[in-house]
């Protein structure tokens, strides 16, 4: 049954702003402006700009009406496997609008901004702290972009041992992010991929055998994609500097093991840190992410300009290679890298220490352990044994059932729940990835297993594919045409009527 | 006379004289759902046995096409690029990949015919 608005109660059917213009509606009153002569030397605009002719209430009320539809971390649970939706605390947002942070600008001079370059040092340095590290490079603006800060360190450090001409491929386990072998590529390496064994790891017979003098590194997530501890980690990182080749490790899971694993004693060359998710700062279309990278003794020399230095003069910039006392790969972003990110991930570990910190990767592994063990026997898991940061199920008990991962997935948005990642990783058919992260309550967990189990009796019982195929029915909009949507995309209004 | 071979990534390869035919088998496109995109391999490229040699990105997952043989690709079938339905549609069939001249035609030897490749996929579900 549908209402004459299509509305259902206050959940508005909301058009495009463009789809609400009357033309010369104006949210202004504007004076004519005098008669003036420009300077623009006849390059003066003559079209219309585009705006829609709109008054100011319903602009209010059009985007206060889009921010309810948003599902985020503040308003659901939102178990998004391998992306950590981890909530944000609202002391690091109040530290980041301080006008002395907020309003810094990169062109100041350093002498008035000795605080934000301080704090920069004081994030580098407790980054070191954590990992073990001896560098850190904080200018990478994003997971990805500290992967290839990481192999551009690396490629660096091989060409100064003359074997840039031999050391050309990159080992990427088949669970990888996409990431890992789209940066091995983009730095010039061809990448070859390494099997998982049957429990789930990096299958180290398969490394060993593919290592050899024209290797340049290894990249392995640890934890990896499938929520699991890489155990064999040590043997990994032996075999790989045996064969003269650099470890990189993907750190996107590092909310796992923070103040539990002291990175550097894993044997790794570079890894890059997502300040977005381990540190908590907003990420997913809520913000920008930063990717600082920390780098070992043989990788440090190389790392990219520009980085803060402090002498009895104070705190500066060293901004071009040549004032570097090491060989720097290049510069890998304007400015300094994404100093908002780093006042709200500095804010998180001032705000919780390394007690706190510890207890962060403590409590999200022993959240997800007992997500896993409450769905194991409803769910399929798809390795044996306890699990990391996240809890990883394939689709088998959804055998002969008619209903899919999809179908599963948009039943939980009807349930309240903002879905897990479902078909990644890709080495398990169907999958089911949830990370509850450390800030959800056991209450939270309770209602989402009690959802989760009882859609999987549903679906199990039989005859319930059709009502799993209609889902969503209590969102805005019902099942999106997926394929229409990638297929042929529409990304930008048109005016119809003009054309 | 044309003879037929299947990998265990789920191509297969149609080889007459010295030139194969490379597509996916319909059990990976059913794997695979929806196919959007396709990406091609330009002609006179060089590929390797089990090389990557061209993209295949569905709804659910981005993966690669690994070429069955070595040798130069010596064709490539824009309709599906055009129209990745195709895919879905007659993957073993129109909607092929690429074609490649061997130049090594003993490693069809390791591949597996329709019968192995059946109780292969029969025996991974």
């Amino acid at each position: 049954m549908t209402t004459i608005s299509g509305n259902r109660g206050p959940l508005i059917e909301e058009p495009l702003i463009f789809e609400q213009a009357t033309p010369g509606r104006c949210g202004v009153d504007w004076e004519k402006p005098a008669a003036y002569e420009d300077r623009l030397g006849g390059l003066r605009k003559k079209g219309k700009i585009g705006l829609p002719d709109i008054a100011e209430p319903t602009v209010i009320r059009h985007y206060t009406r889009l921010s309810q539809k948003n599902v985020g971390i503040d308003t659901v649970f939102y178990p998004l496997g391998s992306c950590t939706m981890k909530y944000n605390p609202r002391l690091n947002e109040k530290t980041a609008r301080l006008p002395g942070l907020s309003q810094a600008h990169p062109f100041q001079p350093v002498s008035t901004v000795q605080g934000a370059l301080e704090l920069m040092d004081q994030c580098a340095h407790w980054l070191k702290v954590l990992t073990g590290m001896p560098a850190v490079a904080m200018s990478p603006a994003a997971g990805a972009h500290g992967e290839f800060c990481g192999l551009m360190a690396i490629r660096a450090a091989i060409e100064a041992r003359g074997e840039g001409d031999k050391r050309l491929k990159v080992l990427v386990p088949e669970s990888a992010h996409g990431t890992n072998p789209a940066s091995a590529a983009i730095c010039g390496f061809s990448v070859e991929s390494i099997p998982a064994n049957d429990r789930g790891r990096v299958d180290l017979a398969a490394l060993k055998a593919k290592l050899g003098p024209d290797v340049a590194a290894v990249m392995v997530t640890n934890p990896n994609t499938c929520g699991l501890f890489e155990d064999e980690v040590l043997e990994i990182s032996k075999a790989v500097h045996d064969a003269g080749a650099y470890f990189y490790c993907d750190g996107a899971n590092y909310n796992a093991i923070v103040g539990r694993v002291r990175i550097a004693d894993l044997g790794v060359d570079a890894m890059h840190i997502n300040l977005h998710k381990t540190f908590s700062t907003p990420h997913g279309g809520g913000g920008p992410g930063a990717g600082p990278t920390v780098l070992s003794e043989a990788l440090a020399p190389f790392a990219p300009v520009p980085y803060v230095v402090h002498d009895d003069k104070g705190f500066r910039l060293v901004e071009h290679a040549h004032e570097s006392e090491g060989k720097p790969c290049g510069r890998l972003k304007g400015f300094h890298g994404q100093f908002g990110v780093m006042v709200r991930a500095l804010s998180y570990m001032m705000a919780l220490g390394a007690d706190g910190l510890r207890q962060c990767a403590e409590d999200a592994v022993l959240n997800a352990n007992y997500l896993l063990a409450q769905l194991k026997d409803e769910l399929t898991p798809s390795f044996e044994g306890p699990c990391m940061h996240e809890a990883l199920f394939d689709d088998r008990f959804l055998k002969d059932t008619g209903v899919t991962t999809l179908d599963f997935a948009k039943a939980l948005i009807d349930e309240g729940f903002h879905p897990m990642t479902m078909y990644f990783p890709l080495v398990v058919h169907g999958a089911l990835l949830m990370e509850p992260t450390e800030t959800e309550s056991k209450a939270t967990l309770d209602k989402f297993v009690a959802s989760v189990k009882g859609l999987a009796r549903q679906a199990k019982e039989g005859n319930s594919a059709d009502a799993f195929k209609a889902a969503p029915i209590y969102a805005p909009r019902r099942r999106l045409d997926e394929t229409a949507a990638a297929r042929t995309p529409v990304l930008r209004w048109k005016d119809q009527a003009a054309e | 006379m044309s003879k037929t071979y299947f990998t265990s990534e789920h191509e297969w390869i149609k080889v007459e004289g010295d030139v194969g035919t490379v597509g996916i088998t319909d059990h990976a496109q059913g794997a695979l759902g929806d196919v959007v995109f396709v990406e091609l391999p330009a002609v006179g490229k060089k590929v390797a046995k089990g090389g990557d040699a061209a993209v295949v990105e569905s709804v659910k997952a981005a993966s690669d096409v690994y070429s069955p043989v070595s040798g130069e690709v010596v064709g490539a079938n824009d309709a599906i690029v055009d129209q990745p339905a195709l895919v879905n549609e007659s993957p073993e069939d129109g909607a092929w990949f690429f074609k490649v001249k061997l130049s090594n035609t003993s490693e069809l030897d390791g591949l597996m015919d329709r019968a192995a490749y059946d109780a292969f996929v029969a025996g991974q579900s």
